[in-house]
C-alpha cells in the first residue's frame, strides 16, 4: 500500500517514519516507533490515555493522523523526565500514590503538565475540569487531583524568582 | 515456622508495615516504560482480529472463510471448528470464546484471522461470510424468566428445585439461604416494608482493553504474554482448550491496566493461541473498547424483591429477599453471593434469601468487585433506610442495634469470627461528616456492605542474594500496588529496609501454582506466603549462623535483621546480619532461599459503612455528589496509601453504577452504547474528594491481622447514594442508575 | 460429633434434616460421608463447594482437621472479583 513519508520531532529528536494514510499518530508511536508509553484505552478520544502534546497543544493521539505530524513538535510521556531527573509531577504522583494500575498515568501526567504550563495556580475545580478528558477507573481521582495541586504549589515557589522554562513554549 | 491461626500471636510493633513506602513499579509507570498487555511485540508477529455476531441470538448455518484466507498477508483463519473436545469444566468458556451452533449475544465471537498487518486482517474479516438464521432473543431478566420467553439453551433445566422441571427454561438454578421462621418474624413487626428494585448491568471499565501475544511452535510448546488477573488460570484454561500439556504453555503476566474481576477469565488468549498454532507465527490480539463492552464480561442486571419487618425500637424482626440476576448467555451469575451477602450486616433471628440464576442474550457476566453483593446490598439497605425514615429512627443507631458482631450467626449460615462492622459504624457516627448541615435539595445517605474475602492456593519464592538483598517472586498479578505491600511484609519479617526487597510477578514456569488475583486475596494470601517464606529463609540463616558459631541452632534467634545467640549461655558472638550471612552463603552450604506453598485459608471477612451527601437539581434531575466518606475495616493496613486507594476507587465505581453507568440494549437486542462516550464512567469533574477512614480490627487468621480490602468498598455506595438521593428528593428511588430522566420521573416532573 | 449444616437449597438433599451430626476428623471425611449417604449431595459436592469450619471459610481445602464439636457449614463455591 502507498505510504506517506513523515519528518517530525519527537521529544526533541528528529524522527522520520512512513505510515499509511489512515494510520493514527498513536499507532505510529506505538507500533512503528516502539514508543508504547502512550496507551490506547478507547481509540475514540474518550479516555485520554493516549494524550500527547503537539506544538504546545494537548491532543488525543488516537484522533490525529500520523501523517499530520509532519513538521511538528511532539511531546510524549517518554520525554517528560529530563534524563534521570523526574518532572515534579512524576515525583508527586509517586509520593501521593496517585496511581494504582498505572495505565492511565502517562495520559494524566501529559495532560496535567499541559495544565500547569497554562495555569500555575489552578483551583481544585480547574484541575478536575481540565482532567475530565482523562479516565481513571482505579483511583477515584482523589490522589491524582491532590498530586497535581501539590505539584502546582511546589512549582510556584521557585517561580517567584525565575519563570519556569516550559512556559515560554506555550502560545496557544 | 508457618503461621498458625489461633496459635501464633499477632505482631504489633511494625517498622515497615503500615508506612507509605514508594512502590517498586512506580518509576516504570510514570515514565511510560511499564509494559502492559498491548505493549509487547515479537519478531514475525501477526495481527489477530475477531469477527463478532451482529445479532443477539442467531443460529450459525455456515461460515465461509475461503475469501478471507485468500487475502494477501493472511496466514490463519479460525472458527469454533478449530477448538476440539475439551474437559467439561471449560466447556462454557470454549462456547463463549467462539460461537459454535448459535451466536448467543451481540458481540459473540464467530471467527478470527491473523495477518501481517492490521489492514489486511480487517479486510479479511469483511470477507468472511456467515450465514445466520436470526432467532428471537431476550435481554431483560424478568422477561427471560417468563414461560413465554425464547428458550436460549434447550438443555437447561432449573437446578435447585424440589423436582427438576420437565421443560427447559432460562432459569439455571435456584439458591436459598437463611434460618428461622421468616413469616412469624414479619408478623411480629410494627412495620413491614416491601419493595422491588431493578439495577442495570455495568462493566468493570478497566482502562486497558484485553490484550495478548501468543506464540505456539510446531513442537507443541507455547508462550502467552497477556494482561490477566491470573496467568496460572490462563495456562490451565488455554492448555485445556487446545489439548496441550499445561507445562508446555508458559504464561507471563504483563502489567495489568485494571481488572476488578473482569480479567479473571479468558476471551482472546485461546483464540490468539489457535491462530498462532495454525500460522506458526506469534500472534497479537488486542480488543477495541467496543469489543470490551460487547464481548467481555459485565455484571448481571438484576431485579430484586425485599421485605423487612422492624419494631418501633428499631429491632429488625425478619428479612426476606428474592433476587433475580441474569448472567448473560451462560449459567453462573453471581446471584448466590448476592443472596449470601444481602443480609450479612445484620444479626437476624429470621432471614431468607432466594436467588435465581437466569440466562439471557447478553455477554457472559464476569466477576466485578464483590460479585453480586452491591445490588443485593442496594436493595436491602434501601428498605432499611425507608423503615428508619418511617419510624423516625437514626439510620446508624438502627444499624448498630442490629449489626452482626463477633460470633453472631451470619445470614448465610456460619458464625462470624472477629469482625469490624460495629467499629465502622461507630467511626461513622463520631465523624464530623455525620453532623454537617445540609442545604436545600440536599440529602444524606448511609449504607453498609460486606464481602467474604478469600485466601486460596499460593506459592512464593524468596531468594537471598549474596549482597544481602532479596528477590521475592510471587504469582499473583499486581492490580493495585500489591507488590509494595507484599515486599513490605517480607521486609518486616526479615528485619531489612523495604528497598532491599524487590518483588516481582513470576511467570508460570518459574513458580508453583497460584490462584487468580481475586476475592481481595492477594495482600492477604501472597502476604501470608511471603511472611512464611521469609520465616523459612530465617530458619536457614539461623542454621548457618549456628554453624559459623559452632552452637546448636536452637540457641540462635533472629531479631532486627540479624542472627543472635538466644541467651548468654549460648556464648558471646557478635550478631550476624542478613548481609553477613548472605555473603558467606556459598561457603556455608550454598544459596539461601525461602519458600512457601500453601492453600492460604483464614481470610477475614470485611465490612464497610459509607456516608454520602448529594444534591438533586429539581429542574434537570442531575445528581451531584457533594461529600463522600468511606469507613472500612482493613484488619491491618499494610500500605495505607493503597488501602485508601482501594476505598476511594471502589466508592467511585459505585457512584458510577448508582448514577450513570448502564448497558442499554435496543429492541433488536444489540448493545447501543459500546463506547466510553455513551457508557459514561465517572470523570474527575463529577466528583468531590473521597475521604477514606481506615478502621483496623485485626484478622486473627493472619500474622499481622491483614484483611482483604479490595472489594467491600463497592458494596455500600449504590445504596448509600440512593438513600441520599431519596432523602434529597423526598421520594424513594428504586431503580439504578439514577440518571437525570429517572430522577425527574421520580419527582413527577416528566 | 461434628455438626453439619448445608445451605438452603440443599436442605431437601438432606431429606429434610436441618442439621446432621457426623463422626468426622476432616472436611474430606464430612464431604465423603455426605456424598455416600445422600445421592443429591454428591452432585453438588462434585460441582464444587466452599466449607466454613467454626466460622472460618475454606474455599478449596479438604484436609482441614476438625474438632469433635466443630460446626461445619457447606456453601456454594465462592468466586471474587
Ligand atoms: S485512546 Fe485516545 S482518547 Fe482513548
Ligand atoms: S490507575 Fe488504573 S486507570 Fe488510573
Amino acid at each position: 500500500m502507498f505510504q506517506i513519508q513523515v519528518s517530525t520531532s519527537i521529544n526533541g529528536d528528529d524522527t522520520e517514519f512512513s505510515c499509511e494514510a489512515d494510520e493514527t499518530l498513536l499507532d505510529v508511536l506505538r507500533d512503528r516507533l516502539g514508543m508504547t508509553g502512550s496507551k490506547e484505552g478507547c481509540g475514540t478520544g474518550d479516555c485520554g490515555a493516549c494524550s500527547v502534546v503537539v506544538d504546545g497543544r494537548l491532543v488525543c493521539s488516537c484522533l490525529m493522523l500520523g501523517a499530520e505530524a509532519q513538521g511538528r513538535e511532539i511531546e510524549t510521556i517518554e520525554g517528560m523526565a529530563d534524563g534521570t531527573e523526574l518532572h515534579p509531577l512524576q515525583q508527586k504522583f509517586l509520593d501521593h500514590a496517585a496511581l494504582q494500575c498505572g495505565v492511565c498515568t502517562p495520559g494524566f501526567l501529559v495532560a496535567a503538565k499541559s495544565l500547569l504550563e497554562r495555569n500555575d495556580d489552578p483551583t481544585e475545580e480547574e484541575v478536575r475540569y481540565w482532567l475530565a478528558g482523562n479516565l481513571c477507573r482505579c483511583t477515584g481521582y482523589d490522589k491524582i487531583v491532590r498530586a497535581v495541586l501539590d505539584t502546582a504549589k511546589d512549582m510556584r515557589k521557585p517561580a517567584k524568582t525565575k519563570k519556569p522554562a516550559a512556559k515560554k513554549r506555550v502560545k496557544a | 515456622m508457618n503461621f498458625q491461626p489461633g496459635k501464633d500471636t499477632l505482631k504489633r510493633n511494625f517498622k515497615t508495615v503500615g508506612t507509605r513506602t514508594p512502590r517498586p513499579d512506580g518509576l516504570d509507570k510514570i515514565t511510560g516504560r511499564a509494559q502492559f498487555g498491548a505493549d509487547m511485540t515479537a519478531p514475525g508477529m501477526l495481527w489477530g482480529l475477531i469477527l463478532r455476531s451482529p445479532h443477539a441470538h442467531a443460529r450459525i448455518r455456515k461460515i465461509d472463510t475461503s475469501k478471507a484466507e485468500a487475502v494477501n498477508g493472511v496466514h490463519a483463519v479460525v472458527t469454533a471448528a478449530d477448538f476440539g473436545p475439551c474437559p467439561d469444566g471449560v466447556l462454557d468458556v470454549r462456547e463463549n470464546i467462539m460461537a459454535r451452533e448459535k451466536a448467543l449475544y451481540d458481540g459473540h465471537a464467530v471467527a478470527a484471522v491473523a495477518a501481517t498487518s492490521r489492514a489486511a486482517a480487517k479486510q479479511a474479516l469483511k470477507l468472511i461470510k456467515v450465514d445466520y438464521e436470526v432467532l428471537p432473543h431476550v435481554t431483560d431478566v424478568d422477561e427471560a424468566m417468563k414461560p413465554s420467553a425464547p428458550v436460549i439453551n434447550n438443555k437447561l433445566f432449573t437446578k435447585g428445585l424440589d423436582k427438576t422441571p420437565r421443560k427447559p427454561s432460562n432459569v439455571a438454578e435456584r439458591f436459598e439461604f437463611g434460618h428461622g421462621d421468616v413469616e412469624a418474624g414479619l408478623k411480629q413487626a410494627d412495620l413491614v416494608i416491601e419493595r422491588t428494585f431493578k439495577t442495570e448491568a455495568t462493566h468493570q471499565g478497566y482502562i486497558e482493553p484485553h490484550a495478548c501475544l501468543a506464540s505456539m511452535g510446531s513442537d507443541g510448546k507455547g508462550d502467552i504474554w497477556c494482561c490477566t488477573q491470573g496467568h496460572f488460570m490462563v495456562r490451565q484454561v488455554c492448555s485445556a482448550l487446545l489439548g496441550m500439556d499445561a507445562s508446555a504453555l508458559r504464561v507471563t503476566a504483563s502489567e495489568i491496566g485494571g481488572g476488578f474481576g473482569g480479567k479473571t477469565t479468558v476471551f482472546i488468549e485461546p483464540v490468539a493461541l489457535a491462530l498462532s498454532l495454525k500460522s506458526n507465527r506469534p500472534v497479537k490480539v488486542v480488543m477495541s473498547r467496543s469489543e470490551v463492552l460487547r464481548a467481555s464480561g459485565p455484571t448481571s442486571s438484576t431485579s430484586i424483591d425485599i421485605k423487612i419487618g422492624m419494631n418501633k425500637d428499631g429491632t429488625i424482626t425478619a428479612g426476606d429477599a428474592t433476587l433475580r440476576y441474569q448472567g448473560g448467555a451462560f449459567p453462573g451469575s453471581a446471584v448466590p453471593y448476592g443472596a449470601m451477602a444481602a443480609f450479612a450486616c445484620y444479626d437476624l433471628k429470621a432471614v431468607r434469601a432466594v436467588g435465581y440464576d437466569v440466562i439471557a442474550n447478553r455477554p457472559k457476566q464476569a466477576a466485578y468487585r464483590a460479585p453480586g453483593a452491591p445490588m443485593a446490598a442496594y436493595a436491602v439497605e434501601s428498605v432499611v433506610d425507608e423503615l428508619c425514615k418511617e419510624l423516625d429512627l437514626d439510620p446508624l443507631d438502627v444499624r448498630l442495634k442490629n449489626a452482626s458482631s463477633d460470633g453472631s450467626k451470619a445470614s448465610y449460615g456460619p458464625n462470624f469470627d472477629v469482625i469490624g462492622l460495629r467499629a465502622t459504624l461507630e467511626a461513622a457516627r463520631a465523624h464530623p461528616h455525620y453532623k454537617a448541615k445540609l442545604g436545600r435539595n440536599q440529602g444524606r445517605g448511609v449504607a453498609c456492605g460486606f464481602w467474604f474475602n478469600f485466601g486460596g492456593e499460593t506459592s512464593v519464592s524468596l531468594n537471598v542474594s549474596a549482597d544481602g538483598t532479596i528477590g521475592l517472586s510471587v504469582g499473583t498479578p499486581d492490580i493495585g500496588g500489591s507488590r509494595a505491600s507484599i515486599g513490605n511484609m517480607a521486609a518486616e519479617e526479615l528485619g531489612v529496609p523495604h528497598d532491599k526487597v524487590r518483588c516481582i510477578i513470576a511467570d508460570t514456569a518459574s513458580l508453583g501454582y497460584n490462584d487468580v488475583t481475586d476475592g481481595s486475596r492477594v495482600t492477604f494470601a501472597s502476604g501470608l506466603a511471603a511472611i512464611n517464606a521469609a520465616r523459612d529463609a530465617i530458619g536457614k540463616m539461623c542454621e548457618r549462623a549456628a554453624g559459623i558459631w559452632g552452637i546448636p541452632v536452637e540457641a540462635v534467634t533472629w531479631e532486627d535483621g540479624a542472627a543472635r545467640p538466644s541467651s548468654p549461655n549460648a556464648g558471646k558472638h557478635e550478631p550476624l546480619t542478613l548481609a553477613d550471612i548472605a555473603a558467606q552463603a556459598g561457603a556455608t552450604g550454598g544459596p539461601i532461599s525461602g519458600h512457601c506453598e500453601i492453600n492460604a485459608e483464614g481470610a477475614g471477612v470485611s465490612f464497610a459503612t459509607h456516608l454520602v451527601d448529594t444534591e438533586v437539581d429539581p429542574e434537570t434531575g442531575y445528581v451531584k455528589v457533594l461529600r463522600y466518606t468511606v469507613f472500612q475495616d482493613a484488619g491491618k493496613a499494610v500500605h495505607p496509601s493503597y488501602v485508601e486507594g482501594q476505598f476511594q476507587g471502589g466508592a467511585v465505581q459505585g457512584i458510577g453504577w448508582a448514577l450513570n453507568e448502564e448497558y442499554i440494549y435496543g429492541k433488536d437486542g444489540t448493545l447501543q452504547n459500546a463506547g466510553f462516550l455513551d457508557y459514561r464512567i465517572p470523570v474527575a469533574s463529577d466528583l468531590p474528594m473521597i475521604d477514606a477512614v481506615i478502621v483496623e480490627v485485626p484478622n486473627p487468621g493472619h500474622p499481622y491481622g491483614v484483611r482483604g480490602v479490595g472489594e467491600t468498598s463497592i458494596v455500600p455506595p449504590l445504596a448509600a447514594i440512593s438513600n441520599s438521593v431519596s432523602d434529597a428528593a423526598g421520594v424513594r428511588m428504586t431503580q439504578l442508575p439514577m440518571s437525570p430522566p429517572r430522577v425527574l420521573k421520580a419527582l413527577g416532573r416528566i | 460429633m461434628v455438626k453439619v449444616q448445608v445451605w438452603g437449597s440443599l436442605k431437601p438433599a438432606l431429606e429434610g434434616a436441618d442439621e446432621i451430626e457426623l463422626e468426622a476428623a476432616s472436611i474430606r471425611e464430612v464431604l465423603d460421608q455426605l456424598s455416600d449417604t445422600y445421592p443429591a449431595m454428591k452432585q453438588a459436592i462434585m460441582r464444587g463447594v466452599s466449607v466454613s469450619v467454626d466460622g472460618r471459610m475454606y474455599a478449596n481445602a479438604i484436609m482441614v482437621p476438625l474438632k469433635p464439636d466443630s460446626e461445619v457449614f457447606v456453601l456454594p463455591k465462592l468466586v471474587g472479583g
